[in-house]
């Protein structure tokens, strides 16, 4: 801060920020590098004078001051211009000069980022560590009365099933009389969740994608991947790829112009139709893209104009009740498909699930319900409804999946959870204890941001400018500048990577308990977690 | 892991032939039980078509409790069997007040139901038994049907065997199922001991079910009156048995296909592939996944042998026209039927069932890459 500044309300110093700029004169280079790449301008070029007083020995001789003048960086105090901890600038500095580091002190920022009246907006997640799915433990370990199984070596089926399953006897008349049977699909119990292409930049959605095709079509993997809400690029809604897609339609109707037309020239069926009610990460908010992000690519398969912000209600304005928007809307969209693919609904996990639940069990065209937790990701969403809107999936699920045992409906409404998994990197650990509780499947985002394309949020507030177009490492930007930074083959490659090593982890997890031929949905007698109310709360064993 | 031996046999045979043979395999069962199944039976029981009968243990307060509701519905006691037990019982049995196997006539107001609304009363009467008795616990109710008598008694299988006196030709029987149990539950519960029974199916089966929670959720939220209990993980398999054949009407030969289907990649050529790939989703919850050797028995008296997906029990069928054996061990059927031609014993590998009717001529295997027999 220059030395003549008038000291204001909101200013602060850098200790107030939540990061600090780590430079070293030494190795600097001075190349310019960290400047340019920083994606909020934390940085600038400082020009530094330097007096440095020289006390002459003697007496004859006298003392003098020597003027000198360097340049290095300089970290911005501004609010708008605080620091993220992305770590750009220490990853292009060649010499190891720079890098971001977290302050010790209880940042100041929060209480100031709101100028203007406006509170803080921005990307990402709730950033708490915390975990319950971290907590628990596998205990049921096949151990002498049974043998473990061996998970190199044995078969196992880890399919699981979209769509509506009638009950047994219905299911067989039904068959032996050639009727209408709801569609279903097999498909592999990780899914890559809804995030649209908007959110995503052009090459992380197709990196995506062709990561997902590789899986399916040469490693005969049947994963699948959401689209969230924009739409769906026009060459692949008419491709045979179509059948690896979840189409989500959601209150901004974004993009569903395209799809509707392009609806007679489909080679495949989508693999289901997902419509969204809500998000865990944003409970209550419509989807958002702002402005920055909507270009002329965007724009024109959203079929809106370039350049405004697009907030979706934050309910479907032509619905007014649940029959109303669950019942008519799934029946609508299973007719545009003449009731070949399944359409399931998708909200934010709420103390009320379980009315959307009951709702659903008595429509024999909900093919599912997906479920997203408060630990969510996004792309752009109030701070505040980020960090304090929504509830835990874990407990969220567990009443849904004792709901429909209640009803025995356990088997043919299947629940996808969502929301923190893998948040701390436990993918396979945390998928398997959902699916435990009762998932049919689980979906994430946030982790395939992060092990596939790089991203460097965490749980620890950092980066999380997913809204405003400057991801630094082009996975949520719209600018061609920053995308082309991530090659898409490159981002399909990890696609696979994740996918084949969450397999191996699965049946690391499974083949102990003696599971294989099924994916163990329920088991809960496999769980334990050292935490006696958890334990009560969802029925599991209490291990300490 | 428990030890099982299965007789079928044109005529009735004494029990004691199967229960020698558990004890030939006794080091794989601790004594700490033995369960009987006999069916086709021979004696007075199998001279009384028609009537129920109930087997079970009593304490004396149980039993003037079970006479009393007994007559307050209605039922006529027609045969009893008398026991004439040693003073002291072997070690590890514990002293009863009363064994009981006795049939009854119907009540008269019964004559005019269906045999579905009959079945379903029988049923329905052997459960209240079975609560009153856990409420006050002086009724231990294994059975309750025509021409099945059922003996569960804790200790030794030969001592136990011996001691109630089962070689006695009241209780030979056509087809015998027998269990000795390797106890893994901290206390004996003779509900927890094999075989189970339900509407005329038995069956029983080793190793343990890791898939037993979900199954037991889905069986209990079913709505089918007497899918409970499960104080054994075992009981699903008779419970998915009883699914399959009498609720779904699925030949006996899918019942493989409920509890160990297919894989995908064997299902495709399948000539009822599309039907199996219905039959497993719908089912899904049903599939067993554990190392599981299930013998069971159908109302028509047929027997049968299934090996889980991973065949890691072993299992054998052998013996000749007229008598067959499902033996756990091969020197449990060495002792059972010596005379047999050996060389056509067979052991059911992951995709068979082998099954021997109740004319007891030959080993059927079906194997689950072949068509379906037509389901009725």
């Amino acid at each position: 801060m220059p030395s003549n500044a008038a000291i204001a309300p909101g200013t602060l110093s850098h200790v107030d920020l939540p990061w600090q700029i780590d430079w070293t004169k030494d190795k600097c280079t001075l190349c310019g590098q960290c400047v340019a790449v920083c994606p909020v301008r934390a940085i600038e070029l400082g020009v530094f004078r330097k007096r440095e007083i020289k006390a002459a020995f003697g007496l004859t001789t006298t003392s003098e001051n020597q003027y000198s003048v360097h340049y290095g960086i300089r970290q911005k105090t501004d609010p708008a211009f605080a620091c993220i901890g992305c770590g750009m600038c220490d990853m292009v500095c060649p010499g190891d000069a720079i890098t971001p580091r977290r302050s010790d002190e209880q940042p100041k920022l929060k209480m100031h980022a709101n100028k203007g009246g406006a509170p803080r907006t921005r990307g990402g997640r709730r950033n708490d560590k915390g975990s319950l799915l971290d907590q628990i433990k596998f205990v049921r370990i096949s151990m002498l009365t049974d043998p473990a199984l061996d998970a190199g070596r044995h078969e196992f089926d880890l399919t699981t099933m979209i769509g509506r399953i009638l009950p047994p006897e219905k299911a067989l008349a039904t068959f032996r009389e050639q009727g209408w049977m709801p569609p279903v699909r097999k498909i592999y119990p990780l899914l890559i969740g809804g995030m649209s292409f908007g959110a995503l930049s052009p090459n992380m959605w197709e990196g995506l994608q062709m990561g997902v095709a590789y899986l399916n079509e040469e490693l005969h993997m049947p994963v699948r991947m959401c689209t969230g809400e924009g739409g769906c690029p026009p060459r692949l809604l008419r491709s045979r790829f179509l059948k690896y897609v979840i189409l989500q339609i959601a209150s901004g109707y974004f993009g569903w112009d395209e799809i509707i037309h392009a609806l007679p020239e489909m080679k495949e069926d989508p693999c289901a139709v997902e419509i969204k009610y809500g998000q865990g990460a944003k409970p209550g908010d419509g989807g958002l893209l702002m402005w920055h992000k909507v270009n002329k690519l965007i724009a024109a398969i959203r079929g809106v104009p370039v350049g405004v912000s697009l907030p979706s209600p934050p309910t479907h304005q032509t619905k007014y009740s649940i029959e109303e928007a669950v019942a008519k809307m799934i029946q609508s969209m299973s007719m545009a498909w003449g009731f070949r693919v399944p359409v399931y609904p998708k909200i934010s996990a709420t103390t009320t699930s379980l009315a959307v639940l009951n709702n659903l069990a008595r429509n024999t065209y909900a093919a599912g319900l997906a479920i997203d937790g408060e630990d969510g990701g996004t792309g752009a969403a109030y701070n505040v409804s980020m960090d304090h809107m929504g509830h835990p999936i874990a407990s969220n699920l567990r009443d849904c999946y004792l709901n429909l045992c209640r009803i025995g409906a356990q088997n043919e409404l299947p629940l996808i959870a969502g929301g923190g998994i893998g948040k701390n990197g436990n993918l396979a650990a945390n998928a398997a204890a959902l699916i435990m509780l009762g998932a049919s499947a689980v979906q994430i985002g946030k982790y395939m941001m992060q092990a596939a394309a790089g991203c460097v949020g965490s749980e620890g507030d950092r980066c999380n400018v997913c809204n405003i177009g400057v991801c630094p490492k082009g996975i949520t930007s719209q600018d061609p500048r920053l995308y082309r930074r991530l090659d898409p083959e490159k981002v399909a490659e990890r696609v696979v990577d994740v996918y084949l090593a969450f397999d191996s982890e699965m049946k690391k997890i499974l083949a102990p308990l003696g599971r294989s031929t099924s994916l163990p949905i329920g088991m809960s007698d496999a769980l334990g977690i050292g935490d006696k109310d958890a334990a009560d709360r969802l029925s599991i064993r209490y291990c300490v | 892991m428990c030890r099982l031996f299965a007789l079928t046999s044109s005529e009735p045979v004494s029990p004691m032939r199967a229960v020698r043979a558990l004890d030939v395999m006794r080091e794989g069962h601790d004594g700490s039980g033995v369960g009987l199944f006999l069916t086709g039976l021979g004696g007075p029981f199998g001279e009384l078509k028609g009537c129920p009968i109930l087997s079970g243990i009593l304490t004396r307060d149980g039993e003037k409790r079970l006479n009393r509701f007994m007559n307050d519905k209605g039922f006529k006691l027609r045969h009893r069997l008398a026991w004439d037990l040693p003073a002291t019982p072997p070690e590890g049995t514990p002293r009863r007040d009363a064994y009981l196997v006795a049939a009854y006539d119907l009540p008269s107001d019964w004559r005019d139901m269906t045999d579905a609304e009959r079945d379903l009363n029988i049923l329905r009467t052997r459960l209240e038994l079975k609560h009153m008795g856990l409420e006050r616990e002086d009724m231990t109710v294994f059975s309750f049907w025509p021409d099945v008598v059922m003996v569960k008694e804790i200790g030794d299988p030969l001592a136990v065997g011996q001691y109630l006196g089962v070689d006695r030709e009241d209780l030979h029987a056509r087809q015998i199922l027998a269990q000795g149990r390797q106890n893994t539950n901290y206390a004996i519960n003779l509900y927890a001991c094999h075989p189970f029974f339900i509407q005329g199916i038995a069956s029983m089966t080793n190793g343990e079910n890791t898939a037993f929670i979900p199954i037991k959720e889905w069986l209990m939220s079913s709505g089918v009156p007497g899918y409970e209990g499960y104080h054994s993980d075992s009981e699903v398999f008779t419970h998915i048995l009883h699914y399959a054949t009498l609720r779904l009407g699925l030949p006996l030969a899918a019942y493989k296909h409920v509890i160990t289907p297919l894989s995908d990649a064997d299902m495709q050529g399948h000539p009822d592939a599309a039907f199996l790939e219905q039959l497993k989703a719908t089912c899904r919850k049903l599939i067993i996944d554990g190392p599981n050797c299930v013998i069971g028995c159908l109302p028509d008296r047929t027997m049968f042998m299934v090996q889980d997906r991973k065949k890691l029990r072993p299992g054998v069928v052998g013996g000749r026209p007229g008598l067959y054996a499902f033996s756990s061990e091969i020197c449990g059927l060495d002792a059972a039927i010596p005379e047999r031609d050996k060389t056509r014993d067979f052991q059911p590998m992951h995709l068979d069932t082998a099954i021997v009717g109740p004319g007891c001529e030959e080993i059927e295997i079906c194997r689950q890459t072949q068509p379906l027999p037509q389901a009725r």
